[in-house]
């Protein structure tokens, strides 16, 4: 049951990743297409395209009915999700099946699964994966709390059982500490949430995020090695790596290993990614969360071992076996890839949308830019601001990340800012370039302003629109 | 009454409440005060308010709740 024709049911970059893909497999493509993104580049490139509604994604990207009305009207035989959108949205894959459609990517039970972060963390810890250590349910007094800790391990983040969004947490270093901020924190938490119970979790001051790619047929997997993602703004990941550079030898076949376990426990089909937490100062790691699609940062670990992800979960979702052993996935080298947004870094990373009057993509050895840009292209305001990822590959890190450098210097987009300023400071910063740095590097740093002043300001921001107005929209979903 | 047509600053999807929750920023007839928050657009995920910068009565919208708009369109109108 060879995959014929596939829809793809998302935009921008990865819609364009999609395409090639299916194109070098020889399975036609159709893309979806909002209202707003009829000239999108994906759109020239695919061999149909299907409306699919108006410029809100609500109504578009995220309509599961008219994205299944399109695909199956186009005679497509499977749906490419992508990533965001519907691409974790276990009602949207059940539904894609039920049409008689495949669906690209693991089975509706697995996304719903691995998408639940407690059922997730159950699954890892019966496959022996380690996850952040914790207290085992509530701890109700000051005794109970220091017995907890001392298994946890110090420093230990107090948190309120009835609380969320890391309101009212406090961290001890000792059982002193503990035994001080435990009345308080109850306290508090009586007061705010009607509920005084509170739980502990270990907290790790400087976390670095590491991440397994894996890729399974339903029976079995295999790992294709890690990145580290820790340089992020708001939770948002800006700079990516494989692999993954603070990890030893043994560390990194721990690691994978666990990925593997994982994976296979649940019978994975397709591409996922299992993320971790690891602490440098132990050298411990703990899994966090799956995500069970493609990721935007995929193409560092194409680079460094050779193998095409996204043909994969094709080839995988049209039925064939993976005939990829272990041994057949070797590390080459060092990835680095640069997410090219539009964002005015001077301006603290306003978003930016406009018409790209002109553009000079880098090119040379070991330099690749995934992107949805093409000269004379109108990018949308309706959706994310990711145009592209600029990814360099060479024999070490240090040549990567002068590989990058270079290839930055050679790209240009006229018409709107991006974030390549941003990144070719960051190829020139020690710690970048030492690799020594955490999740929460990059906001620290650019608290010192280091972009400001590059342009004037604010004179490329749109009229009226102020500093105070910047609220976040909440975790993007890839 | 002199009438003041308000047009959006920036393009992007117009919202008329904080959130889908929530009530209404305004209603057509509602007091408009300098620094009054009229709406949101929404941009690449970015959420920008429509800060009055006219005092006056909002007499109607031009646009509807989540509708698209492009920088310059008119958003509402005001009555001194």
């Amino acid at each position: 049951m060879a995959i014929a024709k596939i829809f793809v049911a998302n935009r921008g970059e990865i819609a364009v990743r999609i395409v090639r893909a299916a194109q070098e497999l020889g399975i036609a493509t159709v893309q979806a297409v909002s209202a707003a993104d009829e000239t999108m580049l994906a759109a020239r490139l695919a061999d149909e395209t299907a409306k699919v509604g108006p410029a809100h994604a609500s109504k578009s990207y995220l309509n599961a009915d008219a994205l299944i009305a399109a695909a199956l009207q186009t005679g497509c035989d499977a749906v490419h999700p992508g990533y965001g959108f519907l691409s974790e949205n276990a009602a949207f894959a059940e539904k894609v099946e039920a049409a008689g459609l495949i669906f690209i990517g693991p089975k509706a039970e697995t996304i719903a699964r691995m998408g639940d972060k407690a059922e997730a963390r159950r699954e890892a810890q019966l496959a022996g994966v380690p996850t952040v250590p914790g207290s085992d349910g509530i701890v109700t007094d000051v005794a109970a709390a220091q017995a907890a800790a001392e298994a946890v391990g110090y420093p230990v983040m107090i948190k309120a059982a009835a609380g969320g969004g890391g309101r009212g947490i406090r961290i001890a270093d000792d059982a002193d500490q503990l035994a001080t901020l435990i009345p308080q924190a109850s306290a508090e938490a009586k007061a705010a949430f009607g509920d005084g119970g509170l739980y502990l979790e270990r907290f790790v001051r400087r976390a670095r995020h590491v991440e397994v790619q894996i890729l399974g047929d339903g029976t079995r997997a295999i790992h294709l090695y890690e990145r580290e993602c820790s340089l992020q703004r708001r939770r948002q990941k800006v700079w990516e790596e494989a692999p993954a550079a603070c990890l030893t030898h043994e560390q990194r076949e721990a690691l994978c290993a666990s990925a593997v376990k994982l994976a296979e426990r649940v019978a994975y089909r397709g591409a996922g990614t299992l993320e971790y937490l690891f602490d440098e100062a132990t050298g411990e790691f703990f899994f966090i969360e799956m995500n069970t699609r493609i990721q935007v940062e995929h193409p560092v670990t194409e680079m460094v071992t050779g193998v095409d992800l996204v043909a994969w979960m094709i080839r995988i979702a049209g039925g064939e076996r993976l005939s990829l052993s272990q041994e057949d996935v070797t590390l080459r080298g060092h990835a680095v890839e640069a997410r090219i947004n539009a964002e005015d870094p001077a301006a603290d990373f306003r978003p930016h949308p406009g018409t790209v009057s002109a553009l000079e993509v880098p090119g040379g050895m070991g330099v690749r830019f995934d992107t949805m840009l093409y000269a004379g292209y109108q990018v949308p305001p309706f959706y994310d601001s990711l145009l592209g990822k600029l990814i360099a590959h060479a024999e070490t890190r240090e040549a990567a990340i002068a590989r990058l450098a270079r290839a930055l210097g050679e790209l240009t987009v006229e018409g709107l800012p991006t974030t390549a300023a941003l990144h070719l400071a960051l190829t020139r910063n020690d710690d970048v370039r030492r690799g020594t740095f955490h999740t929460g590097w990059l906001e620290e740093w650019l608290k010192g302003r280091p972009l400001a002043g590059d342009r004037a300001e604010p004179g490329g921001a749109p009229p009226g629109q102020t500093d105070a107005g910047q609220t976040e929209a909440g975790k993007e979903s890839r | 009454m002199p009438k003041t047509t308000i047009e959006a600053p920036i393009p992007g999807t117009f919202y008329r409440a904080p959130s889908p929750e929530e009530p209404v920023f305004k209603n057509p007839g509602d007091a408009v005060a300098i620094g009054d928050t009229v709406g949101l657009i929404e941009v690449m995920k970015s959420f920008t308010p429509v800060v009055a910068e006219t005092a006056g009565t909002l007499v109607a919208f031009h646009v509807e709740n989540e509708d698209a708009v492009m920088a310059g369109q008119p958003l509402y109108d005001l009555e001194a």
